[in-house]
């Protein structure tokens, strides 16, 4: 079972914290600083796996991380899951955000918390792997985003607006329009990605 | 009142703080804005608000005030609401607030919601965070979700069932109707999932697991899907570095794993399987590993045959040479969960995991000093010693202390050689002196004392440890004591195993001054170089009036220990001097106590309390050992040593022959003699002897149960049971535990058990639980015997009985041979 998923940057602020059984507030952001503090000590070519801090309960329980440019994934395992598997995962989970956000950065996760959240519970319900599958994950995500764009109202409209002209697709407009020997040139609209 | 502002720009502005504490002017000002907003009952931004709420309590912040509102928001009919309602609800409430039973009502509603994406939610929610009364209440329908033919749903059903049933473990049966077509799917998602559930459901309950196994054929449909997993080539949508879904293989495997575990036909079934897999699979990226890792610890795990298992081994020992670290760290932690079953083919890669002692990794060091302590034995431990003493050297101090815990417990168990053994603990003590374990200390003095021609080695060592540095309180306080004991070794200058040093009293004195006054020294430290000083009073010649003047300043030390003991030793000195060369004797050879069962009982003398003797009739006077080489020569066997060589032997009363009269006369458990003039010379350690209860004696901690309890005398009423255990650390030793009942109608008094064995054999009977069988069977004596059988002979036991019974006293004699061979084998 996964104890908790932990995502902070390379200074210790958790940008997303999930613990997936009964811990006190204050004993959570300790745990944090705990974490941070035994994986930030570690060399880049060690292996991914730490004894767990003694807050996170013991010698059952494992650190599995993986270092991203600026940010620490950090699964808090029991021995019932497999480590290289967990290793695996992290790897999927990073994979569908960067799906999900194209080209997610550390400024994504902080701003889109919720959404980031949405999507690991599509990946990890109560400590156990739901999905893996990233295709899936990231159709049902689309999906539900859109059930909630549709109900968005009104106040969704500037949103709606943005993604409409997103996905117009101007570079296929013809930029020379030749009837004949009058050629018209359109001007030529700034690409608007 | 202005629009609350929007999540985005909440984080925008706490990024610009610059301080923690601008920071938390930030947020509260936002807290008390978000409060008015919350009792303003404000439905249209309640949902952002809560969003923040959610945000600031990520960094920290407290957020119970949000609770209610997260119920509010479940109960709405929007979903971007509900969405951020329950992931409020599972991040701020949990089963203690009284709170979270309001959901109850909302999210059954929401499980049999329209659409899927809400009933997702609730059991997303639901599995993670719902209590035994919740899960009690919404146990069935989840039950009907995980029947329905969604596939979305499906899944997350089954996972929340998982929770029901580990938060409330008799709604178990309740799925199992519901299991039977999970593994049909195509969807790999709900395989995945169901497979959990079944993983979770064997290993919760044996009853299951055997349902499983019979009825079910599980093993059969999971090799099947693993096949198809195997064999179905490309698949674009479950590919993961060019294996086919490997955490759905890597799932089936554990699952395989729990039902072959005992179970030899399921392990049959799957040996084929397990071949393929471990034979096809790619092993250049992390995920073919991953699943060999899984494959590995599924055949070490059942009843597989010895070819796999041997392949098994090998992957693991290719793992331990591969560059990854990750590979070899689980290499590792494998190898020791297998240490124990399949020791020999560890021991091959031998090498390997020693090099890894070396390596930069913490956590690699780690489970390679783990590893190897598992890996030491008789014939490796010289090898493997220098390594250990290197590492312990070298590592880090988080190691110091378990390493040297564990270096002396292998030195222990297979020292080739005393010497040997004495040099590796004082290698031990000067490198790594001050992480030595506080109960280290005394274990350390009573080896040595023990091994008695080594004494003049020993001290010379450890004198010449502590000249130069005396900071390492342990090495000190075992220097001090040795000093002390066998300060006159150390100045006549005798040492045959080394080139003896030249030590006048003076020096040595000087050295233990040195360690009283320092400040480095502990006051345990000081209390033992105290004494140390005192008792060379009996053992120096030149030097006595230095050493009263010592102890006579230490009789005004502010320490209070110090001060007792310095007083206590001046009336010595001053009142009492004649008894002082008795009490400062050399120690006599000490008793080893401890849970590990020695292999020998060492006997006591003097300063150590005399053996008791509860209900058993007093000793008739000093030790009379021949009778009890007549008995033994009755049971068929050679010659005895004496028992105990100091006592004097007497002549029976009666003279050999009459069993009943021999056996009546000696006390044949007996005491060994409470020799109360101590002797100057050091025991003679480990006679071999027949002993009585030294109750001091605590029973095997670790035993193996199994081994069938036989009746061994069953007359006149009176029935006596044996039931065995076996020590785990000494195969030599049996533990016979007797009990005596009584089934007629009056009690028996003054019951007493007497047992004699073979000569190979050695006997301990500890004392009974009382003298009094009580009538109609309505309680029992307890009594333990332990045998040591070295030999591995076969156990025959005779008995005596005695007590009083209806007014007249009874004997009976008779012979125990129905022992089982698990008992002695």
């Amino acid at each position: 079972m996964i104890k908790a998923i932990l995502i902070f940057n390379n200074h210790g602020k958790p940008r997303l914290s999930k613990f997936y059984q009964h811990i006190n507030e204050d004993t959570q952001q300790q745990i944090i600083r705990e974490t941070f503090h035994l994986v930030s000590k570690r060399d880049e070519n060690v292996c991914n796996f730490l004894e767990g801090g003694l807050l996170i309960g013991g010698s059952d329980n494992r650190l599995i991380y993986r270092h991203y440019a600026t940010l620490y994934f950090v699964f808090c395992v029991d021995s019932s899951e497999s480590e290289l598997g967990i290793l695996d995962l992290i790897q999927v989970f990073v994979e569908t955000l960067d799906k999900c956000f194209e080209n997610v950065c550390e400024l994504d996760l902080i701003f889109h918390v919720d959404k980031v959240h949405n999507i690991l519970a599509e990946m990890v319900m109560g400590g156990m792997v739901l999905e893996t599958n990233m295709n899936e994950i990231v159709t049902q995500i689309d999906a539900q985003n859109k059930l909630e764009k549709s109900e968005a109202g009104l106040a969704g409209a500037p949103a709606r607006a943005v993604s409409a002209v997103k996905n117009m697709n101007l570079p296929e407009i013809p930029r020379n329009i030749n009837i004949g020997d009058i050629s018209i040139k359109v001007p030529n609209l700034p690409s608007f990605k | 009142m202005p629009a609350p502002i929007r999540l985005r720009e909440l984080i925008r502005t706490i990024r610009t703080a610059r301080t923690q504490a601008e920071e938390r002017e930030m947020i509260q000002k936002e807290c008390a804005a978000i409060r008015s907003s919350f009792r303003e009952e404000d439905n249209t931004y309640r949902c952002r608000n809560v969003a923040k709420l959610l945000y600031m309590h990520m960094l920290g912040y407290p957020a119970h005030f949000g609770q209610l509102e997260c119920l509010k928001l479940i109960a709405s009919q929007k979903f971007t609401d509900k969405r951020i309602g329950y992931l409020g609800a599972m991040l701020l409430l949990d089963e203690r607030q009284d709170v979270h039973l309001l959901m109850t009502n909302c999210i059954k509603n929401d499980l049999n919601h329209s659409t899927q994406f809400v009933q997702g939610l609730a059991l997303c929610t639901l599995g993670c965070m719902g209590s035994s009364e919740m899960c009690r209440d919404l146990a069935g329908e989840v039950e009907k979700l995980l029947k329905t033919s969604n596939s979305y749903l499906r899944k997350k059903a089954a996972l929340c069932a998982v929770h029901v049933i580990r938060k409330v473990p008799e709604l178990m049966e309740m799925f199992l109707p519901a299991t039977k077509n999970l593994l049909n799917e195509k969807n790999h998602g709900v395989l995945h999932t169901s497979v959990v559930l079944l993983t979770e459901m064997c290993e919760r309950s044996p009853d299951m697991l055997a349902h499983f196994r019979k009825n079910e054929k599980l093993v059969p449909q999971l090799v099947r899907i693993l096949k198809n997993l195997i064999m179905s080539g490309y698949s674009p949508e479950h590919d993961v570095s060019g294996i086919s879904d490997p955490f759905l293989q890597v799932r089936i495997l554990r699952l395989l794993r729990i039902l072959g575990r005992n179970d030899d036909d399921s392990s049959e079934a799957m040996n084929d399987i397990l071949a393929q897999v471990a034979t096809n699979t790619e092993t250049s990226k992390n995920v073919g590993n991953a699943i060999l890792y899984e494959t590995v610890l599924t055949i070490m795990d059942i009843k597989s045959e010895s070819g796999l298992r041997v392949l098994a081994i090998n992957i693991l020992g290719r793992f331990l040479l591969n560059n990854d670290k990750n590979i070899r760290y689980v290499a590792l932690t494998s190898l020791l969960k297998t240490v124990q079953t399949d020791h020999n083919a560890v021991q091959r890669h031998r090498s390997t995991i020693v090099d890894c002692l070396k390596d930069l990794d913490v956590s690699i060091k780690r489970r390679a000093m783990e590893l190897s302590f598992a890996l030491v034995n008789g014939n490796n431990i010289r090898g493997m010693m220098k390594e250990l003493l290197y590492f312990l050297d070298s590592c880090e101090p988080e190691f110091k202390a378990d390493c040297a815990s564990g270096i002396f417990l292998a030195a222990e168990k297979y020292a080739p050689s005393k010497r040997w053994h004495i040099d590796t603990i004082m290698r031990v003590l000067t490198t790594a002196g001050s992480y030595v374990r506080d109960d280290a200390v005394p274990n350390l003095i009573q080896l040595i004392t023990n091994s008695v021609e080594m004494h003049a080695y020993t001290v010379q060592r450890l004198y010449k440890a502590i000249l130069g540095d005396y900071s390492q309180q342990p090495l000190v306080q075992v220097a001090a004591w040795c000093i002390g004991e066998y300060g006159d070794l150390l100045v006549s200058g005798q040492c045959e195993e080394e080139e003896p040093i030249q030590v006048t009293e003076d020096e040595v004195l000087d050295i233990l001054e040195s360690v009283l006054i320092s400040n480095m020294s502990t006051s345990v430290t000081r209390g033992y170089a105290l004494t140390a000083i005192m008792k060379l009073s009996t053992r120096f010649t030149c030097t006595v009036n230095r050493i009263k003047k010592v102890v006579s300043i230490y009789g005004s030390s502010i320490d209070v220990e110090l001060q007792q003991r310095a007083v206590e030793y001046n009336a010595l000195f001053k009142k009492y001097d004649h008894m002082r060369s008795a009490l400062l004797e050399r120690m006599p050879v000490m008793e080893k106590v401890t849970t590990n069962g020695p292999t020998e009982i060492v006997q006591t003398n003097g300063e150590t309390e005399p053996a008791p003797l509860e209900t058993k009739p007093p000793p008739t006077g000093p030790q009379p050992t021949s009778q009890a080489n007549d008995l033994l020569d009755l049971l068929g066997g050679n010659d005895i040593t004496p028992v105990i060589p100091t006592v004097p032997t007497s002549k029976p009363a009666s003279a050999g022959g009459e069993l009943l009269d021999l056996l009546g006369d000696i006390n044949l458990t007996g005491s060994p003699a409470a020799a109360a003039t101590p002797s100057s010379v050091p025991q003679i350690s480990q006679p071999p002897f027949l002993l009585d209860g030294l109750s001091s004696q605590p029973l095997f901690n670790d035993i193996t149960t199994g081994i069938p309890s036989i009746t061994a005398y069953s007359k006149n009423g009176l029935k006596i049971e044996f039931t065995f255990e076996r020590s785990n650390t000494n195969p030599s030793v049996t533990v016979i535990t007797i009990q005596a009942s009584n089934s007629t109608e009056l009690d028996m008094t003054d019951f007493v058990f007497q047992a004699a064995v073979p000569k190979t054999f050695q006997l301990q009977l500890l004392s009974p639980s009382s003298s009094i069988v009580p009538a109609f069977n309505t309680g029992t004596i307890t009594q333990v015997i332990k045998v040591l059988n070295p030999q591995k002979q076969q156990l025959r036991m005779r008995i005596k009985l005695t007590y009083n019974h209806k007014g007249s006293a009874m004997q009976d004699l008779a012979e125990v041979n129905n022992f089982p061979p698990q008992s002695w084998q």
